[in-house]
């Protein structure tokens, strides 16, 4: 790997901003354009980009491979799980009003709030996933 | 249609360029121009997608790829007019499909008559989410993003048990002939 300090340094100044876009684009999401899934290739961008800057072994310490993989599905429960407890909430299944009975348009809110969350948890780990497979290959 | 005439640009680029690195780069310029275009049509949450997957994400694993294998296209082994062929009829049955379809922003088409304005009028009183977007996506639709969610896991599932799969079996290999 060799040291280049611009891109380095720039990479450095980048990164915090791009990770709180990604936030940003996830929990404004019910306001502004984006969600769940924007914001989750965004998290996952940033991954990349430290990866690339900084070699895919640094990338793996902060971001170790097992966790990612670990991840992969638990956005997809994350997403049942809420639809299993509007279930047991005695609503339908993914009918997220059953979350909050005294105000039925806030359990909507909190129900969507829930499954971005998911949604982000799925896509950002999937991407980096699927970028470590590639590039840990080798030639 | 400045935007367009630039993404017809790009495209004769990508068909006539033999280097596989600009091939890349084109493509992701090909994915920012499509953003644009979907930005003046007012679907930012579209366009963004366009734009961080499109151009982003897809172009460093495209990057990667190359990587992994030569930059430079080979040389054709077979004369081009039967694919060219090919295309140009699939291209003329999809542009006479167009001919019937309704006139772009027409009010009066199906899609804007059953549930479209049902989710435009109660959005905001029945899930408090002012982004009509997001609540269709995840409230009105969540079963449909449930679904997706579910592609995107088996996709990474899936190029994770192909990519490593194969790693293994080589290391196999290697230690057999060793």
């Amino acid at each position: 790997m060799r040291f280049d300090l611009i891109l380095r340094v720039t990479a450095k100044l980048l990164l915090p901003f791009i990770l709180l876009f990604a936030l940003y684009v996830q929990f404004h999401g019910d306001f502004g354009p984006g969600g769940g899934f924007q914001a989750g290739v965004i998290a996952a961008a940033m991954i990349i980009l430290y990866a690339i800057i900084f070699g895919l072994s640094a990338a793996k310490r902060v971001v170790p491979q097992g966790l990612v993989e670990t991840l992969v599905p638990m956005g997809v429960l994350i997403f049942a799980g809420v639809g299993i407890a509007t279930l047991f909430l005695g609503g339908n299944y993914l009918d997220y009003s059953a979350l909050n009975h005294d105000d039925p348009a806030h359990g909507q809110h909190l129900g969507i709030l829930l499954v971005e969350i998911g949604v982000f948890v799925t896509v950002s780990s999937t991407m980096t996933v699927i970028f470590y497979a590639f590039v840990g290959r080798g030639r | 249609m400045a935007l367009l005439t630039l993404m017809a640009a790009v495209t004769i680029g990508v068909v006539r360029l033999r280097n596989l690195f600009a091939v890349v780069i084109l493509g992701s310029i090909y994915s920012f121009l499509m953003a644009s275009v979907l930005i003046v049509l007012d679907a930012v949450d579209v366009a963004m997608t366009e734009a961080s997957v499109g151009a982003g994400i897809s172009t460093v694993l495209m990057l990667g790829t190359l990587y992994l294998t030569k930059t430079e296209e080979a040389a054709p082994k077979h004369s081009p007019v039967l694919p060219l062929f090919v295309a140009v009829v699939t291209a003329s049955v999809l542009i006479y499909g167009t001919l019937d379809l309704p006139r772009f922003g027409e009010p009066n088409t199906a899609v804007h008559q059953n549930v479209a304005p049902r989710y435009l009028s109660k959005s905001i009183e029945e899930t408090t989410v002012p982004n009509v977007v997001t609540s269709v996506l995840a409230s009105y639709r969540g079963f449909d993003t449930l679904g997706e969610t579910t592609v995107i896991f088996t996709a990474g599932i899936g190029v994770l048990l192909l990519l490593k799969g194969r790693r293994k079996k080589a290391e196999n290999k290697t230690g057999d002939n060793a």
